[in-house]
């Protein structure tokens, strides 16, 4: 591979663009397809179709073999509260390939030094998710348990088509947060991408457990179950 | 350091960059119950360094060694892996699956 083509592949991928490498395995000769100027390819209809997959493979034109390297946009994890949980799962998200950004508007909370290598946003979630909009590659996550920081957040969420929703509270907090989101004019199918109660059951109880539970139910929506059941 | 695949495809700019030699290894077909799935990376470097997997551990030393000459003829190949290959490459796949890496090397130093 040339470097300037895999210079221009990690361009793509740090500015959340998807982006398709096209590798004839037999002679090496390689072009990026991106995105935007897909149409333009002679391959086009082959590789939108594998762009849509999410998934890189192989095909054969014409008796050459091709593997299409699709990279989609790295998936991100948006947080409301800079709190001990969230302080668990930052370093756990990294770990998983998760691009993690904390909001939160209580300064004494959203200090770098409870939050080391994450980018912390210490103002409201709607001035914040303005900035920086809530994509299919992202999983947003309410967890201040205060109304007025996570209800913003979560209408941003749900007027976006973020991956996943999950809201931290307990059966009667959650309730009381779907009454508001319905007063607010969500219907109820667009309320149900609420994962609440948030996170796997595997019984958490200390904020990391509960950051793991909540980590594995936004992986298993990203990926979905592969077992076949027994 | 953990290997992701967006750590991998940026060390291997990384590395190329600082003049390193460097080849990338990816998974282009898997049979069976391969380890890694189809796309995954590992790159290595002209001092067999390497980050990044295309199997459980099993082939990855081939492959690095494979690497080597791709760095250093500047082609690129194809290499199979499988439970029966033990003669032709002394590495296999314990699992039972057979997996297909394209090897090639990453060329011309940029100067930005």
């Amino acid at each position: 591979m040339e470097l300037s083509l895999l210079s221009a592949l990690n361009a793509e991928r740090a500015a959340r663009r998807a982006a398709v490498l096209v590798t004839d395995t037999g002679s090496g000769a390689q072009r990026l397809v991106k995105a935007a100027e897909l149409q333009q390819d002679p391959l086009a209809e082959l590789i939108d179709r594998q762009l849509r997959t999410g998934k890189s493979g192989s095909v054969e034109v014409d008796g050459v073999a091709y593997f299409l390297t699709v990279q989609a946009p790295p998936p991100r994890l948006i947080v409301t509260g800079a709190v001990h949980i969230s302080q668990a799962m930052a370093p756990m998200a990294k770990l998983l390939d998760l691009d993690v950004t904390v909001i939160d508007p209580r300064t004494a909370f959203a200090t770098q030094e409870r939050f080391p290598e994450v980018t912390l946003l210490a103002e409201w979630p709607d001035e914040a998710l303005k900035r920086q909009p809530l994509d299919a590659y992202t999983a947003f996550v309410a967890l201040t348990h205060d109304p007025k920081i996570d209800d913003p957040g979560l209408v941003a969420a749900l007027n976006s088509d973020c991956f996943y929703i999950g809201a931290l509270g307990s059966r009667k907090t959650h309730s009381r947060r779907l009454e508001r989101l319905a007063a607010a004019g969500f219907g109820e199918a667009q309320i149900a991408r609420i994962h609440a109660p948030i996170g796997l059951d595997i019984g958490a109880v200390s904020p990391a457990e509960i950051a793991l539970a909540i980590l594995s139910e936004i992986v298993a929506t990203l990926r979905g179950p592969r077992r076949k059941p027994a | 350091m953990i290997s992701t695949d967006t750590d991998i495809l940026a060390t291997a700019e990384a590395w190329a960059k600082a003049g390193r030699g460097v080849a990338l290894a990816t998974v282009i077909e898997t049979w069976g119950s391969a380890p890694r799935p189809v796309g995954s990376h590992l790159v290595i470097d002209n001092e067999g360094n390497f980050l990044g997997s295309v199997s459980g551990g099993c082939v990855e030393g081939a492959v690095v060694e494979e690497a080597g000459e791709v760095i250093a003829d500047g082609r690129p190949r194809t290499l199979e892996f499988g439970v029966a290959d033990e003669t032709a490459w002394k590495a296999g796949l314990s699992c039972g699956g057979r997996i297909k890496v394209f090897v090639e090397p990453v060329r011309g130093k940029e100067t930005n």
